[in-house]
């Protein structure tokens, strides 16, 4: 009889493991086998000209970047408010504080706001300051969307340094803010695993990005102008009647793709290199 | 035995009656006056009257749960985050009573080095390990923080195993190594007081060895307290005992006093083995 329920168990696990394995294994062939056609040198060079959604000649470079300046802003900006954050919580406040709790529990509803919700958010504040859909825009609506997956996956890792490291820091002589950078060197294998999922989380929404960056067929030359981003150059390349722009959104997806791939092997390797240094 | 040096002073009215055998001494380095610690509403340390005499090792012993690690860390103030922990009394050190308004705690912290129950390295090499402290007390010179660095490090036995690879992450050193480094880390901010929470409880019979050999050596210069819970390492090394129970001092004195002939029918049944 055990030996039934045992078996029974190992073939559901086998089975939903297999299945999410086979939408993904899908998902990667369509793109592969309707992007890679497409997928060419000029696609990452060179910025759409004139009729490229018709299929004319052209790239997405202004996308690629785009992409890649709002991430790499908003994760800054998002760094820059989320660690404080999570030293105050852990090393600040008292083991069982109210406010901690009220803060980590605030965060985690945030984590579950839709993006869509954060784009929103994010266009009344800038209809509200007056600023018009660009990089900036874009990045501080991003950076308001990843902050609650940084704050969470750090303060889990903090939550975990010894009390004894704490005490070993200050018995020594240093000040709060002194054991807080020591601390903040303990956390960096826990901090780089942090950035890498919320780089996966941030650089693939087009939900944040649509009404906050805008777009458009040139880079970026300032923070104050409109940026294209790889999920809205997918989602207006997909919309067009054109076959052969269909396909090229395949090969945009592929790209996304293989940027978000390289982020997390830099991640895995990263993490593996920093966490020898830990205790 | 070194004995400490003894006067008698007429007013030791301040001294409880079981405090008389530890020799009044002159203007001791750490004197505790009528500690009281409650965590919530549990009262831990009862009325605490001790002198710790300079220049030698104290060893406080007693059952688990008696608030031997509770007394060690009301010396450095590190119950100061606690704000379940009320304490009254007074517990001076170099003259000053640590638990006056506006003394500063890094102040007190600095004069004391801190050996935990398990060696804690901080997250950076074995050479940063120790310049750390040197560091945030304001040492800047390169070649002083090295040649300081290498002192210590020699100082604990430690320099020859680990020379050729100071820039290393100090979590690479074995267990023993590294509370051997902890030691160097602590003595290079130039403590006067060495504390130690049964620092030797996580380490092989070697390397316990090695850093009981380190506090005979430093006992010259240092004022050291240690609580263990093991006797034949307070039997080895101390040469003050201080025997607690149930939050209470219940005998203090000369190694020798306490182990051979306890007042207290306490000591006597703990030293036997009857309970521990």
């Amino acid at each position: 009889m055990k030996k039934i329920e045992e078996n029974i168990f190992k073939f559901l696990m086998i089975l939903s493991a297999s299945l999410i394995l086979g939408v993904l294994l899908f998902i990667l062939f369509s793109v592969l086998k309707r992007g890679l056609p497409s997928l060419s040198w000029d696609m990452i060079t060179k910025i759409p000209s004139g009729g490229f959604y018709l299929g004319k000649e052209g790239g997405i470079v202004n996308a690629i970047l785009g992409s890649v300046y709002l991430i790499v802003g908003a994760v800054l900006l998002s760094l820059a408010f989320s660690i404080p954050i999570v030293m105050f919580i852990n090393f600040y406040l008292r083991k069982k504080s109210y406010l901690a709790n009220i803060s980590r529990f605030s965060f985690d509803i945030l984590f579950g706001v839709p993006s869509i919700v954060y784009g929103a958010f994010g266009f009344t504040i800038m209809i509200y300051f007056g600023i018009k859909a660009s990089l900036l825009g874009g990045m501080i609506t991003i950076a308001m969307l990843i902050m609650p997956i940084l704050i969470r996956s750090i303060d889990e890792v903090a939550r975990l340094v010894p009390n004894e490291l704490v005490e070993a820091t200050l018995s020594l002589g240093a000040t709060r803010y002194e054991m807080v950078k020591v601390m903040i060197r303990q956390l960096m294998p826990g901090i780089t695993t942090a950035v890498l999922l919320a780089i996966g989380r941030g650089i693939g929404d087009a939900a944040t990005v649509l009404f906050t960056a805008g777009y458009s067929d040139n880079i970026p030359a300032s923070l104050s102008q409109p940026a294209a981003s790889l999920p809205l150059a997918i989602f207006f390349q997909l919309g067009s009647p054109v076959e052969e722009v269909q396909n090229r959104a395949y090969a945009s997806a592929l790209i996304l793709t293989i940027i978000i791939l390289i982020l997390s092997f830099s991640a895995r390797y990263f993490s593996k290199k920093l966490s020898k240094h830990k205790v | 035995m070194r004995d400490p040096e003894i006067e008698i002073k007429g007013n030791n009215a301040l001294l409880s009656e079981t405090n008389k055998s530890m020799d009044i001494i002159v203007n001791p380095l750490i004197r505790i006056e009528g500690l009281n610690l409650y965590i919530q509403n549990n009262h831990v340390l009862k009325d605490i009257n001790l002198t710790i005499p300079d220049k030698s090792i104290t060893c406080i012993i007693g059952p688990s749960g008696c608030g031997k690690t509770t007394l060690l860390r009301t010396l450095n103030r590190l119950h100061d985050d606690s704000k379940e922990i009320k304490i009254e009394g007074k517990v001076f050190v170099d003259g000053v009573n640590i638990y006056d308004r506006g003394v500063e705690v890094i102040n007190v912290r600095k004069k004391m080095g801190l050996l935990a129950q398990r060696p804690c390295p901080l997250p950076m090499s074995i050479f940063d390990n120790v310049a750390y402290g040197l560091r945030i007390h304001g040492m800047r010179r390169r070649k002083l923080v090295n040649q300081t660095v290498i002192k210590y490090l020699q100082y604990v036995g430690l320099w020859d195993e680990v020379k050729g690879r100071v820039r290393t992450p100090a979590s690479r050193l074995s267990i023993g190594q590294q509370q051997r480094l902890c030691l160097a880390r602590g003595l290079a901010i130039e403590p006067a007081i060495i504390l130690g929470d049964e620092a030797t409880s996580s380490l092989d019979p070697i390397s316990t060895k090695k850093i009981e050999e380190m506090f005979l050596k430093l006992k010259d210069q240092y004022t050291i307290v240690l609580v263990t819970h093991t006797l034949s390492q307070a039997k080895r090394i101390a040469d003050h005992i201080v025997f607690m129970y149930m939050g209470k001092i219940i005998e203090t004195g000369n190694a020798d006093q306490i182990f051979n002939y306890p007042k207290h029918k306490l000591t006597q049944d703990y030293i036997k083995g009857s309970f521990s």
